[in-house]
């Protein structure tokens, strides 16, 4: 049981790794997408459009497994399999968050720009000082969704040969008969969300100071 | 002298013209009330002169430098960005609903714009900020958060967030609209209190009485044009003016 244990650690610790740099990247991808996305340029704002409804629109464990064979195909090289499954999450993330920005920057009222633009400041302070500040209180709830599942989505890469969490107790469970280490692993996640969403209602509290 | 004088400015919609043909000046130290029905064209008036919207044609010069005047081609030429970005500020506005930023306390309000666009110190920003606070009878909200005040509360921060720029001109566009009658009275005494200190104020409003007492010059405004224009006397008591009368009519004065 305690070699066990250390094994799932040892898993979780690469889901983990998976979480934090699929974020990493992810958070501020999606931001530039959701700009490209409303740009008024129409062959911009069509090819992230386009961008979008591929990553939205086909499986997850597709996109990682294009990302990890294709340039294989193209170069005759892959890159790493851990490099292969942050690009793939990055790049599908990054389209989700685009749409939870999106929504949430066109929720701000007209008002707030205009008073930004009668009071002088230039397009780049009202964007990260006016604008932002107050979608990232909106987006929360939203924002809480995603990242939730991605905790659960790091699962996936196994599909491709990571050794993260859920495949190490697969691995176990073949070893040992027993399905017991793949309910382990399901307390892991749990936990781990559990964490993810007590975080979130403490950023939605500290966010609370205004309405 | 005059701090904003406008020529031939033309502004339409798509098919629908809402400024046709609009030519006034306002002097320094004046204050001029713009009344008129609803879609009349006021408040486009005001946001073009704001520079919120632009003109389709027109001349508009504030403070001696020119905004926008009409091209050879008979369309407008707005004048090169470091010049906007001069000039604009010293018009301040003064909305409809207030548009405070929520997430910003009252001092940051009127700080902010202080600090980051004029590059005023912080320390003098923030004695200017308390200054106007107080003023404003609003000494002791600083600290608060819009949400916490009332409407009118939230309008004088607003205006105080306006005057910390220094502006040669304070518009307002309908300030009172989205109050009730008793906090309506609290603006309009702010109001009439810059006017007493010569502050030189436009005033887009609904409140005739008010118009009549406060302003120097009304312009009655009626589907783009400026049908009559002088003083408040001419406008509100002496109109020869068919549709002047039908419109005033309503308010009983």
């Amino acid at each position: 049981m305690g070699r066990l244990l250390t094994l799932m650690l040892g898993g979780t610790l690469t889901s983990l790794k998976i979480f934090f740099l699929t974020l990493l990247f992810a958070l501020p991808l999606g931001l530039l997408v959701a700009k490209g996305r409303m740009s008024k340029h129409r062959i911009i704002s069509s090819l992230v459009n386009g961008y979008i409804m591929i990553m939205r629109g086909t499986p997850l464990i597709l996109q990682l497994i294009f990302v990890y064979f294709a340039p294989y195909y193209v170069f005759g090289a892959s890159s790493d399999r851990f490099t292969a499954v942050i690009i793939a999450y990055a790049i599908n993330y990054a389209a989700y968050f685009a749409e939870i920005y999106r929504g949430g920057i066109q929720s701000i009222p007209q008002g707030q720009l205009e008073a930004s633009s009668v009071l002088g400041f230039t397009k780049v302070h009202t964007f990260t000082h006016i604008v932002m500040p107050q979608v990232v209180k909106r987006i929360m709830p939203a924002m809480g969704n995603e990242v939730i599942t991605l905790v659960k989505d790091t699962a996936l890469a196994q599909t491709i040969g990571v050794a993260e969490l859920f495949r190490v107790a697969q691995n176990a469970a073949a070893r040992e008969f027993s399905t017991m280490p793949i309910f382990v692993a399901g307390v892991f996640y749990f936990v781990m969300n559990a964490i993810v969403s007590k975080s979130f209602d403490l950023i939605e509290r500290k966010l609370d100071y205004y309405k | 002298m005059s701090v904003i004088s406008v020529e031939h400015v033309r502004k339409s919609f798509s098919t629908l013209e809402v400024l046709q043909d609009i030519s006034f000046s306002l002097n320094s130290g004046e204050v001029l009330s713009i009344i008129g029905p609803s879609g009349s064209g006021k408040s486009t008036l005001l946001r073009c002169i704001t520079n919120l919207e632009t003109v389709d044609s027109g001349t508009i010069v504030i403070g001696g430098d020119t905004l926008v005047t009409t091209g050879p081609d008979g369309t407008a030429v707005y004048a090169d960005k470091g010049t906007i970005t001069r000039i604009r500020l010293r018009v301040g506005l003064v909305f409809q609903n207030f548009n405070l930023f929520p997430h910003f306390s009252v001092l940051r309000n009127i700080t902010e714009a202080q600090i980051h666009v004029l590059k005023t110190p912080r320390q003098e920003a923030t004695e200017r900020a308390y200054d106007l606070l107080a003023k404003m009878g609003l000494g002791d909200k600083a600290k608060a958060y819009p949400y916490q005040l009332s409407g009118g509360q939230q309008q004088r921060v607003s205006i105080a967030r306006a005057l910390a720029l220094r502006p040669q001109v304070l518009c307002f566009d309908e300030p009172t609209s989205a109050l009730d009658p008793e906090l309506t009275g609290e603006i309009l005494a702010v109001i009439r209190e810059l006017a007493t200190e010569h502050m030189t104020m436009m005033v887009v409003t609904h409140e005739m009485a008010f118009a009549r007492d406060i302003s120097d010059r009304v312009i009655f405004m009626d589907e783009g044009f400026i049908v009559e224009e002088g003083t408040p006397k001419q406008v509100f008591s002496d109109t020869k003016n068919e549709r002047t009368r039908r419109f005033l009519s309503r308010f009983g004065s």
